[in-house]
């Protein structure tokens, strides 16, 4: 049934944002620290590990997998929902952001690949 | 109308669903159309999101507007989160070994590197709080950890939607580039298609610059994307945040 994927999913959100609410407290700092990472970390801990052992049914998958498909039309009804008047003035922080952190990435790239294969 | 209005504020969540879809289409439709494929549509989606809560009304942008509440709902930290951990179906530890230590160095370096560059040019345009600029720097990750993050450090919603643009125009940028240079950094393997899908992070526009590159090399460059993402969830509002306060 689909709402096994589903609830797996619930319950790897559940536990991540227990653990990041945890370190939050434990470092005290506001907010959830990380609560997102670490459960995606367990959805894909979970998820090798039901594939290894064959539990996985595609019908289970299909629950997780629709709210995947989901994710962008989320993300847009979220960007709806944002001060953008008063964003408008960081206009050129996001285009300047946007292209220079981006081109640093691309150039690094190379350089990468390259030490992987001095190690090979 | 007054009958309409009441129906529509009464399933906010439901109306929601009908418009984002809507935008969802049209989007498509632009991208198929105008561009030929050549930008994301969910880039043109979420550009699309931004520009109609310019209509709305402050802190909530469209959601301002009763009728339209139920974007909120959609759109809110809840059921962002939960749909952002799905994505993870994407990713597996076994595939990801194939990347190797280049890959995994990528997927970390990726994060890192675009996080500091974001909070530096930030801090010299004028942001000095450690909140804004850690959000900041997490857009300039991905459309998804930067409001990820200002979300779990307590950001305002203008800088959230800072943090988003970021996102965006990281995604059409990687998207227009990638074929471009590709051959300058010889973007030809799966190899170097894993260690480019770690740096740049963005899924949409690692997918869509790699399709109009080489087909072929997509599943390489959207893995370690969608782990460079997660990881981008997890150490922003956490470890590099933390780093943020230290400095500020």
């Amino acid at each position: 049934m689909k709402i096994y994927g589903v609830a797996i999913l619930a319950a790897c959100y559940l536990v991540g944002q227990f653990i990041g609410d945890w370190f939050g407290r434990v470092f005290e700092m506001s907010g959830n620290l990380g609560g997102v990472g670490f459960a995606m970390i367990l959805l894909i801990l979970l998820n090798d590990y039901l594939n290894k052992k064959k539990l996985l049914v595609p019908e289970t998958e299909q629950g997780i997998l629709f709210w995947s498909s989901m994710y962008i039309p989320v993300i847009v009804a979220m960007s709806a929902t944002q001060n953008v008047k008063a964003a408008l003035t960081g206009g050129w922080v996001a285009l300047i952001v946007a292209i220079t952190a981006t081109s640093v990435c691309f150039l690094l790239i190379p350089l990468i690949a390259k030490i992987n294969r001095i190690k090979n | 109308m007054q009958n309409i209005i009441n129906i529509l504020d009464k399933n906010g969540l439901i109306f929601a669903f009908l418009v984002v879809g809507v935008i969802m289409y049209l989007s498509f439709l632009v991208g198929k159309k105008v561009t030929n494929n050549k930008i994301p549509a969910a880039a043109i989606a979420i550009s699309f999101g931004l520009f109609i809560a310019y209509f709305g009304k402050g802190e909530k942008g469209i959601a301002a507007i009763p009728a339209f509440s139920g974007m909120a709902l959609l759109g809110g930290s809840m059921l962002r989160d939960f749909s952002i951990v799905s994505t993870a179906m994407g990713a597996s530890f076994s595939e990801i070994k194939k990347a190797g230590l280049a890959g995994v160095i990528s997927i970390v370096l990726g994060i890192v590197i675009a996080f500091f560059v974001g909070g530096v040019i930030a801090y010299f345009m004028g942001f000095t709080d450690a909140i804004s600029l850690t959000t900041i720097g997490a857009g300039a990750c991905t459309f998804i950890v930067g409001p990820v993050t200002g979300a779990a450090v307590g950001a305002s919603s203008e800088v959230i939607a800072i943090s988003i643009a970021i996102g965006v125009i990281k995604s059409v940028f990687v998207t227009i580039a990638t074929p471009i240079i590709a051959n300058k950094i010889q973007l030809n393997n799966p190899h170097t298609a894993m260690i480019y899908g770690g740096m740049l992070s963005t899924t949409s526009g690692v997918s869509a610059g790699l399709a109009a590159t080489d087909m072929k090399l997509v599943p390489y460059g959207a893995l370690t994307a969608t782990f460079s993402t997660g990881m981008g969830c997890l150490l922003c509002p956490s470890i590099l945040y933390y780093i943020v306060q230290q400095f500020i």
